[in-house]
């Protein structure tokens, strides 16, 4: 198997051996497991970017979730951001405003691309999708990035987890901040090494994150957390780009991920028993038929 | 592991264990009734029982009940749809012991008679594991087309199964083999790399010994 990794290391050096891209290598093991050509495969990751791209035209500012209390955030932010008020530049603005709407898009049983779960679908679209309103880059790179992305996402999953009842939401919206951070720098030119710390560096700084969603839903505190998932990727990128390295070696980062998400309790694993879960605020956040009228108009004036 | 597994699925959300994998999990267990539906009884447990109203896993189910994939925009209405089609659907609590957090028993009946229950769970992702058919324990996630026999337990029935295969070119991916008692029933679940022809399955319902073959084709076949 020419082409076969099981760590961001071996990812590397692959790449550096055989004088090509880490998008490239991801290529060709898919195209080794997948039994498919390049040309199957490029397709059908062209159709991921295709989806990702048409959720983010499909949002609905007006649309609500079946607990009716997710939705509309998009596009407050939106409409902040359109009148000249966003102070973090156009493109953290866009990646802030585009993970939040994604989130909610998925909340509403939209359409979405698991990226790599569902609960995290908007980190990394919102990382891309921004970097091409805002940068010259071709649909084909944006494609090569999402195979960097997944070459990450690979790895992880085959080492530590990418689900919330295993690793906590360090694994969800950790795990997708990696991969969005690695596929940024290499669509800024970066090299091998710089893609795995970039990576490294996203999920090191989301470590510990736990997972406690409210009412049991992928609302709160999911929907807005892509977006720090999001942002954080940028974050990471950058230092990346800049020549700033983990200290700690990246495939030790993603072993330190499954074992802080083995010592988490299990009341902080996807179980609505702990932390945020179990607060005065998450007794309120009910479906909205099983609400008391007293209780309708009681909530009206709080916010999440 | 599949690179689209990692991105990817495209699936109506919020979630990809308790939506799309639930919609997966109705799929397989319409699939394996092999006849149209006119009543469904659905159990679910743990986790499904929980949070299912919040995820739409009631509606995925239903929705994976009547052909639907994880994307399918339609999932949401699955309801209505399935009223439509004169299918009755019963929702109610699973008691089980040491099942996944996500699983549901799905008691179908169809047009023709036939009935199955199948006990299926969500384990990530959009991923399944069909547990059990008709009580007996199985264990495979209908990624790829499987044949499941139940026969008698005397010699000769692996080799008539995987000498069938053989002559078809088919591979075996993965073999399970298990009995209630010795000379009993027993059940094989085979996963094959390659689908497995009508004629092969008719030859195999034919063996002297052969009691049911079930041929599900994968999900998204």
């Amino acid at each position: 198997m020419a082409a076969e990794y099981h760590s961001l290391g071996e990812l590397v050096q692959l790449a550096k051996a055989q004088e090509k891209s880490v998008w490239e290598i991801v290529q060709l093991a898919d195209m080794e497991d997948g039994e498919r050509t390049a040309e199957q495969s490029f397709a059908k990751m062209h159709e991921m970017y295709q989806a990702m791209w048409q959720a983010d035209q499909d949002y609905d500012g007006k649309r609500r979730s079946a607990s009716k209390r997710a939705g509309g955030d998009g596009q407050k932010l939106e409409q902040y951001n359109a009148v000249g008020k966003n102070i973090c530049g156009s493109f953290i603005g866009k990646v802030m405003e585009k993970a939040i709407k994604m989130g909610e898009s998925n909340a509403c049983m939209r359409r979405i691309v698991a990226a790599p779960t569902a609960g995290s679908c908007g980190v990394l679209p919102a990382v891309l999708l921004s970097f091409a309103e805002d940068f010259s880059v071709t649909e084909e790179m944006l494609v090569q990035a999402l195979y960097v992305a997944a070459g990450i996402g690979k790895v992880i999953a085959e080492n530590a987890s990418l689900a919330g009842a295993s690793g906590g939401c360090q694994a969800e919206i950790g795990s997708a901040s990696a991969m969005a951070a690695g596929a940024l720098v290499s669509l800024q030119g970066g090299d091998a090494e710089a893609i795995m710390h970039g990576a490294a560096l996203a999920l090191k700084n989301m470590l510990g994150l736990v997972c406690d969603p409210v009412a049991g839903l992928v609302e709160v505190p999911c929907i807005k957390r892509n977006s720090y998932g999001a942002v954080n990727a940028v974050t990471s990128a950058q230092l990346a780009m800049a020549g700033i390295r983990s200290a700690i070696d990246p495939d030790e980062v993603i072993d330190s991920m499954r074992r802080i998400g083995n010592q988490l309790p299990a009341c902080l694993k996807e179980t609505s028993e702990g932390g945020l879960a179990t607060t005065e605020s998450a007794k309120y956040y009910q479906v909205q038929e099983n609400l008391t009228i007293c209780e309708k108009q009681e909530n009206n004036s709080r916010t999440i | 592991m599949d690179l689209f597994d990692i991105v990817g699925p495209i699936m109506v959300g919020p979630s990809s264990s308790h939506t799309a994998g639930a919609v997966r999990m109705g799929y397989v267990a319409g699939k394996l009734l092999g006849e149209p539906i006119c009543e469904a009884e659905i159990l679910l447990y743990g986790s499904f029982l929980a949070t299912g109203e919040g995820h739409g896993t009631k509606k995925a189910l239903v929705a994976g009940l009547l052909g639907m994939q994880p994307d399918d925009y339609q999932i949401a209405d699955s309801f209505e749809i399935a009223a439509q089609r004169g299918i009755t659907v019963v929702f109610g609590e699973a008691h089980l012991e040491d099942a996944h957090p996500n699983t549901a028993v799905i008691r179908l009946t169809g047009v023709g008679e036939k009935y199955t229950e199948v006990q299926v769970s969500s384990i990530g992702g959009s991923r399944i594991s069909i547990d059990k058919i008709d009580g007996i324990n199985t264990g495979f996630s209908g990624e790829c087309p499987t044949l499941i026999v139940h026969n008698i337990d005397q010699p000769g029935c692996i080799v008539a199964v995987t000498s069938m295969l053989a002559k078809k070119n088919v591979n075996i991916a993965t073999m399970q083999v298990y009995r209630s008692a010795k000379g009993e029933q027993a059940v094989m679940v085979v996963e094959c790399d390659q689908p497995v022809s009508e004629d092969g399955i008719q030859w195999l319902e034919q063996v002297e010994g052969v009691l049911k073959v079930t041929y599900f084709a994968g999900i998204g076949a």
